[in-house]
């Protein structure tokens, strides 16, 4: 067969397609790219790591640098999934430590690790540089201690909001004299104290940090010195900002930051004292990234700050800047892009701040770039979301939560099922969407319509029945992720729409209407899915098959059912069989 | 001499044949080594249902408190805000437990949720599992209660989190037999 490149050139072409979408597409070729592609493939991505086994990733790619997995399902931010569902990363490392020896970077997220795991990871990779662990679980500060000890190159080491147990600060003295690697350090979700002296050696002999998230436990006292050992940080997230007001201090804080031109990124600001907010003047101008979502502090000590952040691109905070404060951002920060708003008191019974829809509003009316919505509110009308929608028809993310639920328009008492429907219809481009609030059938059948680019949709306490996801199932043509809880859909829609559910990456059922048998006949039907039932009650073969499940996990996979499933989890098998599990 | 069915995990394996008709009782039963109700992570015996009834009956301006995860805050949000105290002060209760001679004491303020409390004793206690057989789990059960500020036993897990940290004076880790004799039904 002639081919006009040889394969070195082939390669060499490939080595500028980055993307995974274009990297698949390249090994769908023919035989010969699908080979050369393997071979030269560096970075792989595995949103879900029940999908494909540790073996059949390293027998198709045998020379991986970075690898990225996602474990547990988003609800379980939300405690709904139960302790012990699994997410275990160590046989991939245990597969990785054999096949990769110059892997170079590992990315986590929901996934269980453990200090064996991590010191696996310190003592296979020679080259190990990348450690980033997302909402991750099961391991110590002594693992920690392991891989800053063993890691010679090591340029990130990034904990993100993990559950660390927090056996004492003592680990970040492993850290060797001769590192000077290091890039980016996020500690914040750590509760104990570091040497100070150890962290500020290690911050000001590392002349490429670009990222520093110090944990609470750093007082305000120790920043400025910090922040002279490291002027050229880019991103900041500081420890307990708050002190005993001394004017000293303030300047002391106030000329530091002066010096930190490169900062564009600022976080942190736990127990914040108000009276040190001055200090960070000299940078507002710079930031383009804010998270206060820690920082209780109230609307106009918000404002002033955010009436200085005229280039502010992405604002986290929290409800207490109500809408006036909102109204200020809508005015000053006309390059926002994303705007997330956090609830201050979300199990109180009565509002606490003055923030509503009108806030968002403001933001949706001011912010031409506004694509990313996060907000938290207490009520909600049909009329501001048709507004928000008509404002913003770039929108690419919209997560809005009511906090009560099936809470109604509160003009009108309806639903809020026009509202969102505005906002499928006029966004066009929208990937994700939350929904909130008291929603009927209706709502869906405006997705299933309107929303043909949506990837993600979150569904808690909505619609009337099966139609509702039927409409979802049969309409979102790009729907990847789909998560409900507590709404009345059952069997009929999931058992017409079968297929569909292998063009997805996962869905996720719980507190639903769908029965055992539904579930058998779906694991039937579908030997390439895995489906699996949830239920801590028992056997479901203990109830009538007609019984309701309580959640329920579904997801594509070329790996076969799950070795590692707990209790209370069964895989549906193909066989229609009393399904497996460890009962 | 240890008490068997100590320390028992979610993850544990249960010999025996899927439960048929006369064991549902048993299955009822929550695997979690200790029965809290209202445990963040699910309570095993509430249907959709009823779920849905604990929240219309709560009805406009009354607490989501019932509703597991709702609102959908993550729970590394949960545990870093919403606490009126200052995060680093210590709030250590004693626990006793049945059978255990040698008290311990154990650190409220770092959890946010009962589950974290629950695998916390459990680690606590953890010592005292001699036994790697699961047999007689039904009769080894334990319920945890504590002494709130007025001077009272309560079963954990009836209130949201945030007050039982704020009444929580001491806790007791009871046999399970010892509390169907006082007529506390779990």
């Amino acid at each position: 067969m002639a081919y006009s490149f040889p394969e070195e050139v082939l390669e060499y072409v490939f080595s500028f397609i980055n993307s995974d979408k274009d990297r698949n597409a390249v090994s769908l070729v023919c035989k010969s790219w699908y080979e050369i592609e393997r071979w030269c493939r560096r970075r792989i991505f595995i949103g879900n790591c029940y999908a494909v086994t540790p073996g059949i990733m390293v027998r198709r790619f045998p020379e991986i640098r970075s690898v990225e997995i996602k474990g547990k399902p988003h609800f379980a931010d939300f405690n709904l999934v139960p302790e012990g569902w699994g997410g275990y990363v160590y046989p991939w490392v245990v597969a990785m430590s054999r096949a990769y020896p110059w892997l170079e970077e590992i990315r986590l997220k929901r996934m269980v690790v453990s200090d064996e795991c991590l010191e696996l990871i310190s003592k296979s990779f020679k080259n190990f540089k990348v450690l980033v662990m997302s909402s991750c679980e099961g391991f110590s500060t002594d693992g920690l201690a392991s891989i800053v000890a063993n890691c010679r190159n090591l340029k990130e080491l990034d904990l993100r909001e993990s559950e660390v147990e927090d056996l004492s600060g003592h680990w970040l003295s492993h850290f060797p004299d001769t590192c000077t690697s290091l890039v980016s350090l996020n500690i914040a979700c750590l509760a104990s104290e570091v040497s100070f002296s150890a962290l500020e050696r290690l911050v000001s002999r590392c002349p490429n940090l670009k990222s520093l998230q110090l944990n609470r436990a750093v007082p305000l006292e120790k920043l400025p010195n910090l922040l002279r050992g490291a002027p050229q940080l880019v991103e900041l997230g500081t420890g307990a900002y708050s002190a005993e007001l001394r004017p000293e201090l303030l300047s002391n804080l106030f000329d530091a930051f002066t010096v930190c031109k490169e900062l564009k990124g600022l976080s942190g600001f736990w127990d914040v004292v108000p009276a040190y907010l001055p200090a960070i003047y000299p940078v507002c101008n710079g930031l383009t990234s804010l998270n206060l979502s820690y920082a209780t502090i109230q609307s106009p000590d918000i404002s002033k700050l955010i009436s200085q952040c005229q280039n502010l691109e992405r604002l986290w905070v929290l409800d207490y800047i109500e809408d006036s404060g909102l109204d200020i951002l809508a005015t000053c920060c006309k390059n926002l892009e994303e705007l997330r708003v956090f609830p201050s008191d979300p199990y109180g019974v009565e509002q606490n701040v003055a923030l509503t829809e009108q806030g968002l509003v403001s933001v949706s009316e001011g912010c031409p770039k506004l694509q990313s919505v996060l907000y938290f509110c207490r009520r909600m009308s049909n009329a501001a979301l048709v507004t928000i929608a008509r404002n913003r028809p770039n929108l690419i993310r919209f997560r809005l939560c009511i906090i009560e639920a099936r809470a109604t328009d509160y003009l009108t008492l309806e639903p809020l099922d026009a509202g969102f429907g505005a906002i499928v219809e006029n966004c066009r481009e929208l990937r994700r969407l939350s929904l909130s609030g008291l929603l009927t059938d209706r709502v869906f059948e405006y997705i299933g319509k309107h929303a043909k680019k949506l990837e993600m949709l979150s569904i808690a306490f909505a619609g009337d029945g099966d139609l509702g996801l039927h409409h979802v199932l049969s309409g979102c043509e790009s729907l990847r992720k789909l998560e409900i809880r507590d709404s009345p859909f059952g069997d009929k829609a999931l058992l017409a729409n079968a297929a569909k559910l292998e063009t997805m990456r996962s869905l996720w059922m719980s507190s639903c209407s769908v029965s055992y048998g539904a579930c058998k006949l779906l694991g039937q039907r579908l030997p390439r899915l895995n489906v699996e039932v949830i239920d801590e009650r028992g056997t479901p073969e203990s109830r009538p098959e007609s019984c309701p499940i309580e959640k329920l996990y579904i997801y594509r996979t070329v790996a076969g059912p799950r070795f590692d499933t707990p209790g209370f989890i069964w895989t549906m098998d193909e066989e229609g069989n009393t399904p497996l599990g460890i009962a | 001499m240890g008490t068997p069915g100590l320390g028992l995990e979610i993850t544990e394996l249960r010999l025996g044949l899927p439960c048929m008709g006369g064991k549902s009782k048993a299955a009822e039963k929550k695997r979690a080594f200790w029965e809290i109700d209202g445990e963040e992570d699910g309570s095993s015996s509430t249907t959709t249902e009823e779920k849905t009834q604990k929240v219309e009956s709560g009805g406009k301006g009354s607490g989501n408190q019932v509703v597991v995860g709702w609102p959908p805050v993550c729970s590394y949000r949960r545990k870093n805000s919403f606490n009126g105290r200052e995060k680093g002060s210590k709030t250590y209760v004693k626990v006793s437990m049945d059978g255990a001679p040698i008290l311990r004491k154990i650190d409220l303020g770092p959890f946010g949720e009962y589950s974290e409390l629950t695998r916390a004793l459990q680690k606590l206690f953890h010592s005292f599992d001699h036994s790697e057989k699961l047999k007689d789990a039904e009769n080894n059960e334990y319920v945890t209660i504590y002494e709130d500020k007025d001077g009272d036993w309560m079963l954990v897990g009836d209130v949201p989190w945030e007050m039982f940290t704020e009444s929580c004076k001491r806790l007791r880790i009871m046999k399970n037999a010892d509390a169907k004799g006082i007529g506390l039904h779990v």
